[in-house]
């Protein structure tokens, strides 16, 4: 019976050449995971996370890039907007200018017709009182001849007292009007 | 007895032996490969632990080959195995300084797991760390990790010192505390971590033994009462393997949780 200090270990006292077994094996082992196993499978899950990283940065870009074109897309919509609204106060305006300008274009043109009425108007009355002046003093003066039985033919005399007849009727006229 | 020897193939002592029952502390003797060449510590539990470690070896080059980023089956296998240990003992154990470790840890909880499991496996059934040797010996591996992380991080005097005088212990109770101090920190820890992994196993197995080669034993007597109570026993063998094949596990983790813990005091800042 093997004792150690006169005390007997039992079970509890180790074959040495399994103490010194077990550390070797387990040496073994653990240089093996150390060099090759665990490495690999740290080296996977670095890639892994690179992966996923990577991933997440595409994302973040096209995102980035969704949000550039939605603000290039709302100025773009602003600017258009604001075209769309200075073209139409732009008509508004060429409108209004348009209808003042025919507005007064309409007016000169009765205007000038007006004018023109009268003037032929006026032209027609003294072309109307001439022919009258001479056919009323013929009329006149041959009517008066008859009544008065006495000729006038004396066109010196007939001529002033039509003259002075119908300077009266003028007057008359101008008193009228 | 012709079949014992089948059923426990691995079983210390000869065929037929008279002192062969009850079984006991002489169960567990080796057993020789080669009876005659005066190569005692060349035994059948040496080639067991040689073949737990190269099938360790061989498990985790297999689970590490061809590795995607997106996994297969066999590789999510091989990570959820490996995520156990890298991160549900080092990383919680051990925080950011935790890759370090990581390898050995694996093989920590990997080479007992798989000498644990020789217990119940039918051509073994014998799990190699009921001989004590094995025990002591990845107990003094880890005890000379934890005491060379921590003089590694502090040096050995500060290390010494951390380890020996906890802050805030009023200096009048240094007398007490320092003793305890190296009694629990550097004598009791390496110790309780071989003999509760060899108690555990050793038990385990005694109690393998006393169902199954009893139980057989009373199966072959005349008597039918013995018959029915063999049988009983036998079947009753069954729940005890599930139980060894958990006890066996779990003494595997707390091993390998318990060697975590202990390099984490050592780097630790505070004790």
């Amino acid at each position: 019976m093997t004792t150690i200090l006169e005390i007997d270990l039992g079970p509890l006292l180790p074959a040495f050449p399994e103490f010194v077994a077990g550390i070797v094996l387990f040496g073994i082992i653990w240089f093996v995971l150390a060099k090759k196993v665990v490495p690999a499978f740290e080296k996977t899950y670095e890639e892994r996370a690179a992966a996923i990283q990577g991933g997440i940065e595409k994302a973040e870009h096209a995102q980035a890039e969704a949000a550039a074109a939605l603000e290039e897309y709302r100025e773009q919509l602003a600017g258009a907007r604001d075209e769309a609204s200075s073209i139409r106060e732009e008509a508004k305006a060429q409108g209004a200018q348009i209808i003042a300008e025919m507005r007064a274009k309409a007016q000169e043109e009765s205007d000038r017709l007006i004018a023109q009425a009268k003037a032929q108007i006026e032209a027609e009355r003294a072309q109307a009182v001439q022919q009258l002046r001479g056919e009323v003093g013929g009329l006149a003066t041959t009517l008066a001849g008859k009544i008065v039985g006495e000729s006038l033919d004396d066109d010196e005399r007939a001529r002033r007292t039509v003259d002075r007849f119908i300077a009266d009727l003028e007057a008359n006229d101008t008193e009228r009007v | 007895m012709g079949r014992l020897g089948l059923i426990i193939p691995m079983e210390g002592g000869g065929e037929g032996d008279a002192h062969h029952w009850p079984p006991g502390v002489h169960s567990f003797d080796p057993k020789p490969l080669f009876p005659d060449a005066g190569m005692d510590w060349l035994n059948t539990y040496l080639l067991q632990a040689v073949i737990g470690a190269l099938i360790v070896i061989l498990l985790w080059l297999w689970f590490a080959k061809d590795q995607k980023i997106v996994p297969g089956f066999k590789q999510w296998i091989g990570e959820q195995l490996y995520n156990l240990i890298r991160n549900g003992i080092g990383r919680d154990a051990l925080g950011p300084d935790y890759h370090k470790y990581t390898p050995y840890l694996v093989a920590l909880f990997s080479f007992i797991l798989v000498n644990n499991l020789f217990g119940q496996f039918f051509l073994s059934m014998f799990p190699t760390f009921s001989r004590v040797g094995y025990a002591y010996g990845l107990a003094l591996l880890s005890f000379i990790l934890y005491n060379a992380a921590g003089i590694a991080k502090h040096g050995l005097g500060s290390y010494l010192k951390l380890m020996t005088m906890p802050k805030g212990v009023p200096p009048l109770l240094y007398i007490i505390i320092i003793p305890l101090e190296i009694l629990s920190n550097f004598i009791v820890r390496p110790i309780t971590l071989a003999l509760r992994l060899f108690a555990n196993l050793f038990a385990g197995h005694l109690v393998v033994i006393v169902f199954v080669v009893g139980g057989s034993m009373l199966l072959e007597s005349a008597s039918v009462l013995y018959k029915v109570a063999g049988g009983a026993s036998l079947l009753m063998a069954f729940p005890i393997f599930g139980l060894e094949l958990f006890i066996g596990a779990l003494q595997a983790y707390i091993f390998t949780v318990l060697t975590a813990q202990y390099v984490a005091s050592s780097i630790a800042d505070d004790h």
